[in-house]
């Protein structure tokens, strides 16, 4: 029983390091493999990644400005199922969704007038309830140029 | 042996429960009370805010300083050294709270004089960022190693935006990874205060009206909401319960922007190969309003410079 106790206690120990090591991996994720994505596209400088569960979803609102051009780069970790993103206007009227196109990683866009958009980011299940859900890192940037 | 076996796969799977909801819970956000009533007609305004109590996990992103540059850029302003930050204030940045906000404006000011192509301020602005950075404990944000590539590659316009946009990137997701969310939306605030002080001050009145500035400038009523969203995230933290009561005031003048628009609609265009999001929206802004949030915004800038 001692031995399961120990077995508990240094379980419970790693449990509570590990999500910081996710995270600090995150950012190296973010830097080294999604800034690629963004191709042309200068960076935007902001830092948008999480550790999402398989499942789970997250939103970001951000205002896009008529005089650029943007890219919109979703990258997640590997081993995870894929990403699905979502972009809708101010009144929830949806205007592009990846799952039409593969789901493809990123979009490419321009807007007559400035506004702000949301998109939402969900992370598709395997479907097997048998196992732990699969959790990783999921990064969203933008880059932009000159029109 | 047999039970502690049989134990086993159970206590294992109850903590690695534990490890996933703890693993999740970076930067997470607690679900709002779904159940509430909403029988009444809301705004769209009212809409996205109930969206974001609703949410699970919430970004909410400002105009970084390089978007900010650009977009004044694209405005046709002028570049003026006289509007920045001068260097030789760092020293008087002791508290955590200025030296965030100064490294948001002076990453802010390093990304004007990039995009200006003013490469004599540089390495100044760089090393005063570093300076900001060192203070707040981001070791690895900017070094010595960030100076001096900047230094090799001055002439070189594309690689000094990347520098500087990788600056902004490492200290958020330092802090970010580290479980400082607020000292990270302390910079990205500052870093917009410094956009607007910056571009409402280039604003020529004797060419207010059709001046494309003026236009950028009003357009930023929607990112003073994301700005105060953010903050609104922190409101545990002293320095940003201080800032949201003058960014609350600068909002209420934002807010006599009468803005119009109308339905938007997604088209990709197969010429320059990429979705255009019609919809035209048109915001108002009066000479009376414009000098009000001029002021405002050096009131709360100079709080934290000076």
């Amino acid at each position: 029983m001692r031995q399961l106790i120990q077995i508990l206690m240094v379980t419970l120990f790693l449990s509570l390091l590990v999500p910081g090591e996710a995270a600090a991996q995150c950012k190296g994720f973010a830097k080294s493999l999604c800034k690629t994505e963004l191709g042309d596209y200068l960076h935007d400088g902001n830092y948008h990644a999480a550790v999402l569960v398989e499942g789970e979803e997250a939103e970001l609102y951000k205002t896009f400005y008529s005089d650029l051009d943007y890219r919109l780069a979703i990258c997640s970790a590997d081993g995870m199922p894929p990403v699905e993103f979502i972009v809708y206007d101010a009144t929830g009227k949806v205007l592009y969704n990846n799952k039409d196109e593969g789901p493809a990683k990123t979009w490419d866009f321009r807007l007559e007038s400035s506004q702000q958009l949301k998109v939402v980011v969900k992370v598709s299940t395997f479907g097997s309830r048998e196992q732990l859900p699969v959790s990783g890192c999921v990064a969203i940037m933008f880059g932009f140029k000159a029109k | 042996m047999n039970s502690k076996l049989k134990i086993l796969p159970l206590i294992l799977g109850v903590t690695a429960l534990a490890f996933c909801l703890v693993a999740t819970s970076c930067k997470g956000k607690t679900r709002g009370d779904a159940s509430r009533d909403k029988a009444e007609a809301v705004s769209p305004d009212e809409q996205t805010m109930e969206q974001i109590k609703n949410a699970e996990k919430v970004f909410n992103a400002l105009p970084t300083p390089l978007e900010v540059a650009q977009l004044m850029k694209e405005a046709g302003a002028r570049f003026d050294a006289t509007l920045l930050n001068p260097v030789e204030n760092k020293s008087n940045y002791t508290s955590s709270k200025s030296m965030a906000l100064n490294l948001g404006t002076y990453v802010c000011d390093l990304s004007f004089a990039s995009m200006y192509d003013e490469t004599s301020l540089l390495v100044n602005y760089m090393e005063a960022a570093e300076d900001m950075a060192t203070g707040l404990g981001i070791l690895d944000a900017i070094d010595e190693t960030t100076v001096e590539r900047l230094e090799q590659n001055i002439n070189n316009r594309d690689v000094i935006m990347e520098i500087v946009s990788e600056t902004f990137l490492n200290s958020q997701a330092y802090l970010e990874d580290d479980e400082q969310h607020a000292v990270a939306a302390t910079i990205i605030a500052g870093g917009f205060i410094e956009g607007l002080y910056i571009s409402t001050r280039l604003v020529d009145m004797k060419n207010y009206k059709g001046n494309k500035l003026v236009q950028t400038i009003a357009d930023q009523k929607m990112s003073v909401d994301d700005m105060i969203r953010l903050l609104e995230t922190y409101t545990d933290n002293t320095a940003i319960r201080e800032l949201l009561g003058p960014i609350h005031d600068l909002k209420a003048i934002f807010d006599k922007i009468e803005r119009s628009t109308t339905p938007s609609n997604a088209q990709y265009n197969e010429k320059i190969g990429m979705t255009e999001i019609t919809g035209a929206a048109k915001s108002d802004m009066k000479q009376e309003v414009f000098l009000e949030i001029r002021d405002k915004v050096a009131e709360i800038r100079n709080s934290y410079v000076n």
